[in-house]
């Protein structure tokens, strides 16, 4: 185990310089453009915040099993099934047929079937029935139809969530899917994280509804915002989906702010025909239920161009204009975790942490040098290269580091000199039977390695199922872990070996003490 | 280093001193509980410093107006800095936050600035629950199958028997001490569960070679050998982990706190359970020589 061939010398330093080179990456300050790799700084230490949405697709269920009503009806008619007692529910729709066989063929055909497609993927039809009593039957999504909806409204969410993120300018946001129905951001380095969870909690569904007591398709009573009651047709003449651009204005008159919008030509024909056909009514401005504001309509607008007021400040304006140019989100987003980190925390993590990492570095160097005095140079070198390789490989991987992380650092610091010493004890048995010194240290390196490759898997299947399991910083912890094991492995097997072996071959069969 | 101290005479009273913690752990975490963070009960966490250093009962006081429930308050670290945990009552309040530092500064009259602030949904509270539980239950098994295939059932059993212990005294003491359980707490217990194996590895390897060295010796004694044998192994990197772990517990700062006090606990019993547990189990089990052969012919048939 003592000899090494000039190529496995070679090799090993060619790796520990190479590793090691990548650790010092991370203390230069200008960017380097042909190794420009750093160790990230997790949320927990460079402060930011950490936001897990999930969309509420309650209501987009109620919407779409709603809009099945009439389609279903005019099939039932167009195959001569006589139908009764229908109800439409939150989710489902119950009624009586006469033939439930032919319902059944009819229902479920695979050809050209708009009321209920067949979704190619799933092998399954978006929607399904079951019979609750002989000929009463309940329809409702099936569970790949629901798993339809939802991934539509996730996939549309995090286009727009993107959308209102970027357009706020924060720096290096990520927006991710995770799982069926939740989005990911993490936004590092966000002061105010207030703001952004304002604008993500809206939904934004900007509506352009006449003020008009008898209408055909009925009324909502909402409140305007001067207080008064209002009767709102429930007919939309136009919605936000029609607008192209939005930006905060400045009325010049009162010196008011507010939102001026531009509609799309389909949206400017519809908007130019409402306001022509109903000069002297109202138009209130629906957004998310709330009315805005509902002016009246003076003159047709048939430009393209409005001006929505509504007794806005000027950041209000600014971030409706921003709501209504990135677009409505499918459903509400409900904000199920949020961890913000202030930028100062950060920092003074980063303090403590690299602080208790000098600190726990040294009293180990100390108590193993006390210990093995020149074999604990030996084993606090390869500590030493160590600490220099897993940060070279943190930064190789470009990993995120946390605070969790550091304390990972430190813990691998402590942990790491345990294959030089389960080497060295090994060694001072076989120093006691053994006659020759070289072939004490050759028979106690090789028997010891058994033990200590046992001994630092158990620690890394540890580290391996925290890091699938644990989420943010612990995952960072799982990390330095794990890539510690490796580093301290090759350091104790490679490194210091090779350093023992100069010295003992060295000494000769002289007296030498562990 | 060398010593010859008798462990297996000891190893009668330490069993009976291990299963009274053991049961009385049991008893605590089944009747007292764990004291879970939010990271498993939902609920919201703010970290705030204040200018001036403020009394917890009037920082109590000024969000008993709000009604939230129960509210905890507590000082944390440095003077000025102070915890506040407040448990859900309605989930959905976006607002929540502002709300509770317009409150602050209005009641108390001062700069409150919120360093830290964690919102945990109830669902995703219980999910996190649910992971951790299954992460530790997973960590536990593949360490059964590790020792397993590179020792026998005997070895296997008995090092996982070592792990419970190690991991239901460590939770006892956190409800002892009514300490907080949250994320961080559950990476200690898994990187625990990682150190105390390691430990029992190095000592069943020491037994596992002298039980073929020395055929005619019973196995009391051959442990007894062996955890004399790596003793002094097992001390110091004790000592090099410990001063590394209260390097952070001391330096690290309060967020790490729990974290490294958790990891004190189990080194500290991960280190006995290796010796006082783990080994004399194999007795129980009748380990001799004859149980590696059995295995070895099994293999090279």
């Amino acid at each position: 185990m003592l000899n090494f061939s000039k190529i496995n010398i070679i090799i090993i330093y060619f790796i520990f310089f190479i590793v090691s080179i990548f650790s010092f990456l991370n203390f230069q300050n200008k960017n380097n453009l042909i190794l420009d790799k750093k160790v990230n700084l997790g949320l927990d230490l460079q402060g930011g915040s950490y936001l897990l949405l999930e969309i509420n697709s309650d209501s987009l269920v109620e919407e779409k099993i709603q809009s099945k009503v009439i389609p279903i009806k005019k099939l039932l008619k167009e195959n001569n099934i006589k139908f009764n007692n229908f109800k439409i529910n939150n989710t489902s729709l119950n009624f009586t047929v006469d033939d439930l066989d032919k319902f059944e063929l009819v229902f479920f055909s695979k050809k050209d079937n708009l009321v209920n497609p067949y979704i190619d993927n799933y092998r399954s039809h978006e929607l399904d029935f079951r019979r609750l009593s002989d000929n009463f039957i309940e329809v409702n999504f099936s569970k790949f139809g629901l798993l339809t909806i939802n991934n539509a409204a996730l996939k549309q969410s995090i286009e727009i969530v993107r959308r209102r993120i970027d357009d706020v300018g924060t720096k290096e946001p990520t927006i991710l899917q995770r799982g069926e129905k939740r989005i990911l951001v993490e936004l590092p380095g966000l002061k105010d994280p207030e703001r952004i969870k304002k604008l993500l909690g809206k939904t934004a569904q900007l509506n352009f509804r006449l003020v008009n007591d008898n209408s055909e398709f009925g009324t909502d009573e909402l409140i305007s915002e001067t207080g008064e009651k209002l009767k709102i047709s429930k007919r939309i003449v136009m919605s936000g989906d029609n607008l192209v651009d939005a930006q905060p204005s400045i009325q010049n008159q009162q010196n008011e702010p507010t939102v001026s919008f531009t509609l799309d030509r389909l949206g400017a024909q519809k908007f130019g025909r409402a306001t022509t056909d109903n000069v002297g009514k109202r138009l209130a401005i629906v957004l998310d239920g709330k009315v805005i504001s509902a002016p009246n309509i003076n003159e047709p607008i048939t430009s393209g161009n409005g001006v929505i007021s509504g007794n806005f400040s000027f950041q209000e304006a600014t971030d409706l204009s921003l709501l209504l140019r990135s677009g409505a989100l499918p459903t509400p987003l409900d904000v199920v975790e949020e961890r913000t980190v202030g930028p100062d925390l950060g920092e003074d993590s980063i303090k403590s942490g690299i602080t208790s990492l000098i600190v726990g570095f040294i009293l180990v160097i100390l108590f193993m040098f006390y210990k093995y005095k020149i074999f604990g140079l030996i084993a606090n070198t390869a500590l030493i290269a160590n600490l220099l390789m897993l940060v070279g490989v943190l930064t190789i991987l470009e990993a995120t580091l946390t605070l969790p992380g550091i304390a990972g650092i430190i813990l691998t610091v402590g942990m790491a000199v345990d294959a030089n010493v389960l080497i060295f004890e090994r060694i001072k048995e076989e120093l006691k039977t053994e006659k020759s010194i070289i072939h004490a240290f050759d028979t106690g390196y090789s028997k010891a390695k058994i033990t200590v490759l046992d001994a630092n898997i158990t620690t890394l299947i540890a580290a391996i199922i925290l890091f699938a399991f644990g989420s943010g910083p612990v995952k960072g912890f799982a990390i330095t872990l794990g890539i510690g094991i490796i580093t301290t492995l090759f350091t104790a097997y490679f490194l210091a070996r090779h350093l023992t072996s100069i010295i003992v071959l060295r000494t000769k069969n002289k007296e030498i003490r562990i | 280093m060398i010593r010859n101290i008798n462990f297996v005479s000891k190893f009668k009273k330490a069993n009976f001193i291990s299963i009274i913690i053991f049961v009385l752990s049991i008893i605590l975490i089944s009747f007292k509980g764990l004291n879970y963070g939010i990271d498993f009960k939902g609920g919201t966490l703010i970290e705030l410093r204040t200018e001036t250093s403020i009394d917890t009962s009037l920082i109590r006081e000024s969000l008993r107006t709000m009604n939230l429930g129960d509210v905890n308050v507590k000082k944390f670290g440095k003077k000025g800095d102070y915890l506040i945990k407040v448990e859900q009552k309605n989930s959905n309040n976006s607002s929540l936050i502002p709300e509770i530092k317009k409150t602050l500064s209005d009641y108390l009259n001062t700069e409150v600035d919120f360093r830290r602030v964690e919102n945990v949904g109830p669902k995703v509270s219980s999910e996190l629950l649910q992971s951790s539980v299954i992460a530790i239950t997973l960590a536990l098994a593949a360490m059964l199958f590790y020792i397993w295939v590179r020792f026998e059932w005997q070895f296997s059993v008995g090092s996982i028997i070592a792990l419970f212990h190690d991991v239901t005294i460590t939770l006892g003491i956190f409800s002892l001490l009514s300490l907080e359980i949250n994320l961080s707490i559950i990476a200690a217990v898994l990187t625990i569960v990682g150190y105390s194996m390691n430990d029992t590895v190095v000592i069943y390897d020491r037994i596992r070679e002298n039980l073929l060295k020395y055929n005619k010796i019973s196995i009391s004694d051959i442990a007894n050998l062996s955890i004399n044998e790596t003793l002094a192994r097992t001390i110091i990197t004790s000592i090099t982990t410990l001063l590394a772990l209260f390097s952070i517990y001391i330096l690290g700062g309060e967020i790490l706190r729990g974290f490294s006090f958790a990891m004190i606990l189990g080194v500290i019993i991960g280190t006995y359970s290796s010796i006082f547990v783990a080994s004399p189990i194999l007795k129980f089990f009748k380990v001799s020589y004859k149980t590696l052969e059995k295995e070895e012919e099994k293999i090279v048939p």
